[in-house]
């Protein structure tokens, strides 16, 4: 048995503190005894206490900063320090969303021209920075197209169609919406199947929301053929920019017909991901949908006298879908962003779309005898092979769970669901031949064991700070919180 | 700048491997017309440049380090202990994904499960989550909640007037497409008592803040039992750090606590990232939105913690999941945690009583400018944040502060309420030392006499 790290809480000693606070230096005043609360079940830890045991935890994480982190649709790429930086500046880090916009020019300025910049790489008429993550822009992304049809009289539209290579959280977005999802299926090219989408699109489509690169990092071939079919419903064409990463500088999403798409700043622009966010997920829009966007987003105006100093301000949409969330959006992820595409410029950002996609081949070609490519042709930023082999019960859950033992993070498995045994594989442009070398060596020893000792896949991993976990019990002794030393004993007593 | 660490021998090996001869040779799928379009974004930056342009437009901005700041309305100038950017800074934690493989995540895992457990002691109520993206979009995942848990088919809200506007206006853009209703804030002066007439058997949920937008406590006494009469859900939005002191909300019956973290020592970052915390009684567990960390053993009998109840999710359920909701806040809960873990049970407390003790000399001193009133229409406690009815418009006083003072004045509620022009919020939190204090009420008295 291990040593497990001790909780804050199994930490905790009564009358220690972290941090100091002044006295007070004004009379005090009456407190209302009715209001006040009874014990209040902190952890006591010194400052000591605090800092060894989140660097304990952190040592149990496995990060970008730290090694290869292959996780297909996650665009798992560097996230360069002078964003972190940045985002910390004074100017940028300690101004209230609520100030007046006269005294916080410098933000508005820069989120200015990153939803300008924005429009120009996806080819919108308009931004809109207010989405916190990919999927809140999705919800945003149908609200604006339920609304655009509604406005025109058109209430019959209800249905959203949406691939079966599809993320999850395009069909739920769909749902908070107050819509249905037909689901369709791909082509044996991995394509959306054509005859199954003309046979859809009817007066009650809504929009279609297509990933593209889909998520079997496949270019959709027939992306003309699409456009034309959903708008000559009077169907709207949704992107979900998840993918995006293949195509800065590549295509445009506004040329390709796309009305609406979201951008991930977080995998796209380099924001980092913080263990589950924070993200930013803008949503650009064709100019059919400008009205629409959710708001405030921020406008410029030049005062009249002649002077040529812009004036920065908040601006809500004609007939905007209203407010995502408080305030303008997750400003932090802006500065980052903004940093990235400066120290780039378009034909920097147009590289690293060039090499994600040679990366992501080069992969390809080396691991396909090893692991079967169902669709294989020349792909876009990932690839999707399979876990599978003859003569061996091990399963992509196992190659996953081994690639540890071999110090790398495994790909997403088991997503596209349409893939049996998937694995899914992003490397990204910031990842080095070497490296990709060295995994693909893992990978090709990982298949070799898969025969020859199948066991060591199947309890794997062996290295790791604890080993498979039990996520039945998990969801059967549903154990969410750990309980104060003090309360547990008085609950005892 | 560029992060690519391809040499020309690697491109060039590399492209032999895949059998193209070129980059360009790889982007065939993609329609000829559309293909490498030319766009114009401003010409790279070496790094040093960027940073000096960095530098130069957060400079353009007024920052609460160099200006006194009263300013709040759902978002504070609190200290933050030097430990929680400490750990933010971590590699480990903040260039990780979402911990969706536990053996090599335990760090996140672990912090996330202590973040749920500090959330439930704070808040009083039996679960949490592992975030939501903020104050306002965990309220309307509430109010989801409270459709989805309520019986029968109820298609009606009610929303307290001095919740927070921007988060009546969420909600209101999250159920545009339900047909739910979202009424109790047509007459911006409704009291909690007007707001339990309109409880009904299409009732699905009563929404208040408290301490309300304008900073004053609620009299929530017989509310709970009044809403659950009704067969509806009670949901509140307390102030964390209020909780410090005065008593949580599921000690009064709160159903879901939905709330703003962003005091937590979390940047004010003009607007975000923040962090929405969201927690509910254990009989909701399956019908609340956002990932869930549980504890386990692995298969040597060692504890540890996975992502569980996925099956509400929308990579499980899609269509049927509780929310669509999948990147969160992590980091910024891990930021949270931190905070907590570092003030503590006696931290926070002494954080609150300084809010309050130094609120209320404010208000007492305001209060005895002449033309100036303190909150004068109602008598209710107040936490660390009052109404201030001004002799001129809140824009101007606020100017002469900034101009004078080099002060961030309060908000103005004018703005959102037609009944109260000239009014100002004014919040005090532990980082106003008495100093600033005289100094506001000087930049006050000077504004109504300029």
């Amino acid at each position: 048995m291990k040593t497990p790290e001790p909780t804050v809480y199994d930490l905790s000693v009564p009358g220690r503190c972290g941090v100091d606070m002044p006295a007070p230096d004004v009379p005090l005043a009456e407190l209302p005894q009715d209001l006040l609360r009874g014990e209040l079940g902190l952890p006591e830890l010194s400052q000591l206490d605090v800092v060894r045991h989140y660097l304990h935890l952190s040592q149990l994480n496995y990060s970008i900063d730290g090694g290869f982190y292959p996780l297909g649709s996650c665009t798992m790429k560097y996230n360069p320090k002078i964003n972190e930086d940045a985002a910390r500046l004074a100017g940028f880090a300690f101004t209230h969303p609520l100030q007046d916009p006269l005294t916080a020019q410098g933000n508005l300025a820069l989120m200015y021209h990153l939803q300008e910049w924005l429009k120009e790489i996806g080819g919108f008429a308009g931004v809109s920075l207010q989405p916190a993550a990919g999927a809140h822009g999705e919800f945003a992304g149908i609200l604006m197209m339920r609304a655009y049809h509604r406005d025109r009289g058109d209430a019959k539209r209800t249905k959203i169609l949406i691939p079966d290579s599809a993320h999850g959280t395009n069909p739920a977005s769909t749902t908070m919406a107050g819509l249905s999802v037909q689901q369709l299926r791909s082509d044996r090219r991995g394509n959306i199947d054509l005859e199954a989408l003309r046979a859809a699109c009817d007066d009650t489509v809504v929009g279609l929301m297509l990933t593209n690169p889909n998520t079997l990092g496949l270019f959709e071939e027939h992306m003309e053929e699409v456009a034309r079919l959903v708008h000559g419903c009077g169907g709207l064409l949704y992107g979900d920019g998840a993918n995006m990463n293949a195509l800065v500088g590549i295509a445009r999403p506004g040329d390709l017909g796309f009305d609406v798409m979201h951008y991930n700043l977080h995998k796209t622009f380099s924001t980092p991901h913080g263990g589950g966010g924070p993200g930013a997920g803008p949503v650009g829009v064709s100019k059919r949908l400008v009205d629409y966007l959710p708001g405030p987003i921020v406008g410029v105006e030049y005062p009249e006298d002649g002077d040529d100093t812009p004036l920065y301000v908040e601006v809500m949409p004609e007939k905007s879908i209203g407010r995502m969330r408080a305030f303008l959006g997750n400003f932090g992820m802006f500065v980052r962003a903004y940093t990235y595409i400066r120290v780039h410029g378009a034909e920097g950002l147009r590289q690293n779309s060039l090499h994600a996609v040679l990366n992501a081949n080069y992969l390809r070609v080396k691991l396909r005898d090893k692991y079967p490519v169902p669709y294989d042709r020349i792909n876009m930023h990932e690839f999707v092979c399979q876990g599978k082999f003859e003569n061996s019960d091990a399963r992509a859950l196992d190659v996953s769970k081994r690639l540890m033992d071999y110090g790398f993070h495994p790909p997403t498995n088991y997503f596209p669901l349409i893939v049996p045994e998937a694995l899914m594989i992003e490397p990204t442009e910031t990842e080095s031949k070497q490296t990709l070398d060295a995994f693909v060596d893992a990978m090709r020893q990982i298949a070799d064991e898969a025969v020859r000792q199948p066991e060591l896949l199947h309890s794997a991993p062996h290295n790791t700070p604890v080993r498979r976990l039990d996520e039945v019990k998990a969801a059967r002794d549903l154990v969410l919180c750990c309980m104060p030393a003090s309360f547990a004993e008085q609950a005892m007593a | 700048m560029t992060y690519i660490p391809h040499t020309d021998a690697d491109r060039t090996a590399m492209l032999e491997a895949i059998g193209v001869t070129q980059l360009e040779d790889l982007f065939g799928d993609v329609p000829e017309r559309a293909r490498f379009p030319k766009l114009d974004l401003p010409a790279a930056s070496t790094e040093m440049e960027a940073w000096w342009e960095m530098q130069g437009l957060s400079e353009a901005n007024a920052d609460v380090n160099h200006y006194a700041c009263f300013l709040g309305a759902g978002v504070y100038n609190h200290y933050s202990p030097h430990t929680v950017d400490y750990v933010l800074r971590r590699g480990e934690f903040y260039t990780a994904y979402t911990p969706y493989q536990p053996e090599i995540s335990q760090g996140t895992l672990q912090a996330m499960f202590e973040y749920q457990s500090m959330i439930c002691q704070l808040t009083g109520m039996e679960v949490s989550n592992a975030s939501h993206y903020d104050g306002a979009t965990s309220l309307a995942e509430g109010v989801l909640l409270a459709l989805n848990a309520v019986k029968g088919n109820r298609r009606k809200v009610i929303v307290s007037p001095a919740l927070n506007p921007q988060y009546r206006q969420v909600v209101r853009t999250y159920l545009q497409g339900t047909g739910v209703s979202v009424v109790g804030d047509e007459n911006l002066m409704a009291e909690i008592s007007d707001l339990k007439t309109l409880l009904d058997d299409q009732t699905a949920a009563l929404i208040i803040q408290n301490p309300n937008f304008l900073g004053q406590f609620e009299d929530v006494a017989g509310l709970a039992d009044a809403v659950h009469a009704a067969g509806a859900l009670f949901v509140v939005v307390p102030d964390p750090i209020s909780l410090g002191l005065f008593r949580p909300p599921g000690a009064y019956g709160a159903d879901v606590v939905a709330a703003e973290g962003q005091c937590l020592g979390i940047p004010l970052s003009f607007g975000g990232p923040y962090l929405g915390i969201f927690a509910t009684k254990n009989a909701y567990v399956r019908k609340m939105a956002g990932r869930l960390v549980g504890e386990t053993l692995d298969v040597d009998g060692n504890r540890g913690y996975v992502l569980t109840l996925s099956t509400r999710e929308q990579h499980i359920r899609r269509e049927k999941a509780t929310s669509n909701i999948c990147t969160n806040v992590g980091l910024i809960a891990l930021a949270a945690s931190v905070y907590l873990a570092t003030m503590g049970r006696c931290g926070l407390e002494q954080v609150a009583r300084l809010c309050y003790h130094k609120a209320h000399y404010a208000a007492g001193q305001i209060d005895k400018l002449r033309g100036y009133r303190v909150n004068p229409q109602a008598g209710k406690p107040f936490f660390k944040e009052f109404v201030v009815k001004c002799p001129r418009p809140v824009g101007e006083i606020n100017d002469v502060l900034f101009d004078e003072f080099d002060m961030i004045g309060g908000y103005d509620l004018g703005r959102d309420y037609p009944h109260l022009k000239n009014h100002m919020l004014i919040a005090v939190t532990e980082t106003n030392t008495r100093q600033e204090i005289d100094d506001l009420v000087e930049g006050l008295r000077q504004a109504a006499e300029a």
